[in-house]
């Protein structure tokens, strides 16, 4: 579970290290994800196993476009910038969850049988159920992918240096819109995958986006916002804190836990475990 | 520029009052209860929106958990009430002044946290609010309170046959919200919080006390945001967690000064004035299909907003290049 919370956090981790833009659409992105997958699956037959990369690939134009036709403009805005984009993608959040509701209802949508779905492995004595597991895996690829990509790639180095200085990457030319778009791409095509392998244990419908981003949100910062390596650690955190929580305090309560862990270390390092200045 | 400054205060104030006149007599020309349910809710949300607007238009201290404060004013109001029978008025106070101390204790460990530490910290605390009420038996867990009807009374605050004790006293909770902003504002603190927004560091170099500043907005923003959940526990006379703790309340507090003008002393009136009858007449023509055309109507809305007027709507009137200099 710890692991699946990294991958969801991962992208906006991504998203924010790039550009100090905190997505508050990213629990929307992470719900057509998953209306995705449902979707792949039930017209096509196709397992979400087998649609992930194609949830993931049209994630990735979804996040392109949305940096292209809002972002791009809400970072440009001279007064109150952080208002600005706050409430560009809190909006975007709000009209994604109304159309849910308009095309899809608000019914509660499952993938019944997948090849994944409701089957334990046994390691070792103890039971481990197949789709959490997938899921795990998925995510430490996707975390040593993304690391890879960012450290040894041009584009990783466009990305990084992009971020550092817009005006000297300009003159070297590289576009910087085409570098952020990318970026906003591959953090949706991430929640893409998450969404895609989450379809199958979770239910589906409009609102679900809601329950999963305040805790992708303190993921993040947990790790410290524009690390990756700090989203894939805060993911781990998370999933064991709410593990121990849901042992001593009553289900209900067992956001608390995760919450409170929170506060306890932005207060010691108000820049998360991992961040920079 | 002195003088400029003290004759846009008095020309504020005697808008202020026409407006608060002509709204007092409203209620004479609309009988249509729908109508007047939705001037309640605007004049409402007017008045909280102006109050979270100190905090965070003024100082800068973007909070999305504002709604922790409307709850605890209505809990305390309403506990108050039901377990010990004290009048809503003193548990209004109470929950004031509980609301101020708790925003003040919190501040301690908060004003340390910049940016999206900061607005992701107050998002986590009321959402921690919301789950210990959901679980709080003797507050009545996910059940909620029921406010037992003891009479139609200013007394009692509670009114059955008619509206509009309600209609005036949001009125009121509006007005004094605004004319404590418009009092802050050419105050020691008021100047201190614009200070502390442009560049906290340069303000704290300058002598400005940064961290009790701070302090002080986020005591009066929470006394005068728990002040309205109170007022709101009564008017509807049924609470429970989500329906006065929710994020939506946070939200909807920062909306109409988003949309007005964040920061300044019109945004927040002009903004509810504009956003509360809009939603409550979207949700009223669409929201039964239960079909979220509400939420696209409202949310795209909010996303132009943003985008095309930075600076709110109020930014429209102002007169160009004069702006920067004088706010």
């Amino acid at each position: 579970m710890g692991l699946l919370y990294g991958l969801i956090a991962v992208g906006l981790a991504l998203i924010f290290g790039l550009m100090d833009v905190t997505n508050f659409a990213h629990g929307e992105f992470l719900m057509i994800a998953m209306y995705l997958s449902f979707f792949l699956f039930a017209f096509f037959a196709i397992d979400p196993l087998l649609s992930a990369p194609l949830v993931a690939a049209a994630l990735f134009i979804f996040g392109a476009v949305v940096y292209l036709l809002l972002v791009r403009f809400a970072m440009r805005a001279k007064a109150n910038a952080g208002m600005v984009q706050i409430f560009t993608t809190f909006g975007l959040a709000i009209v994604m969850r109304g159309l849910a509701q308009y095309f899809f209802t608000p019914d509660y949508r499952s993938i019944p049988q997948s090849w994944l779905g409701g089957k334990t492995i046994s390691v070792a004595g103890i039971f481990l159920p197949e789709p959490q597991l997938v899921g795990a895996l998925v995510s430490i690829a996707a975390f040593a992918g993304l690391y890879f990509f960012i450290h040894r790639t041009d584009f990783g180095r466009a990305l990084e240096a992009t971020r550092e200085d817009p005006g000297a990457v300009a003159l070297v030319g590289i576009d910087k819109n085409r570098v952020f778009a990318f970026g906003w791409g591959l953090g949706a095509a991430l929640v893409g995958l998450a969404g895609a392998i989450m379809a199958v244990f979770f239910y589906i419908y409009p609102d679900v986006g809601a329950s999963f981003a305040l805790i992708a949100y303190v993921t993040v910062a947990l790790g410290g916002f524009g690390s990756v390596f700090g989203a894939f650690a805060g993911g781990i955190i998370v999933g064991l804190v709410e593990a121990v929580t849901a042992l001593v305090l009553p289900p209900s309560l067992k956001s608390v836990g995760i919450y409170a862990v929170y506060l306890l270390v932005v207060f010691i390092r108000p820049r998360g475990l991992f961040g920079s200045i | 520029m002195d003088k400029d400054f003290a004759a846009r205060r008095r020309r504020d104030l005697i808008i202020a009052a026409v407006l608060a006149v002509i709204a007092a007599l409203t209620p004479l020309f609309v009988k249509d209860v729908v109508v007047q349910n939705i001037l309640i809710l605007t004049l409402m949300y007017a008045g909280l929106s102006q109050s979270w607007n100190i905090l965070s238009g003024y100082c800068g201290q973007i909070s999305l958990g504002h709604a922790l404060y409307f709850g605890l004013g209505a809990y305390t109001t309403e506990l108050l009430f039901t377990k010990f029978g004290v009048l809503p008025w003193f548990g209004m106070l109470a929950g004031g002044v509980v609301s101020a101390l708790i925003a003040m204790g919190l501040g301690y460990p908060f004003f340390r946290l910049r940016g999206h530490y900061f607005v992701i910290a107050t998002i986590v605390i009321a959402e921690i609010g919301l789950l210990l009420f959901h679980n709080w038996e003797w507050a009545g867990a996910a059940m909620g309170i029921t406010i037992p009807i003891r009479g139609d009374s200013w007394l009692k605050f509670q009114f059955l046959r008619t509206k509009l004790p309600y209609f005036y006293f949001a009125l009121a909770l509006c007005c004094l919200a605004w004319f404590v902003t418009w009092w802050l504002e050419d105050s020691k603190w008021g100047f201190w919080w614009r200070a502390v927004k442009d560049n906290p560091d340069a303000a704290e170099s300058l002598g400005v006390d940064v961290f009790n500043s701070k302090m002080g907005a986020a005591a009066v923003s929470a006394f005068l945001v728990a002040v309205g959940g109170s007022f709101y526990a009564q008017f509807v006379s049924y609470i429970d967690p989500e329906s006065v703790m929710g994020f939506q309340f946070s939200l909807l507090m920062a909306l109409p000064a988003v949309l007005g003008g964040i920061g300044t002393l019109w945004g927040p009136v002009l903004g509810a004035a504009i956003l509360i009858p809009l939603t409550e007449l979207t949700r009223f023509k669409f929201g039964g299909s239960g079909r979220g055309v509400d939420l696209i109507v409202y949310g795209s809305l909010i996303v132009l907003i943003s985008l095309a007027l930075p600076r709110g709507l109020l930014s429209l009137f102002s007169r160009p290049k004069k702006t920067g200099a004088a706010r």
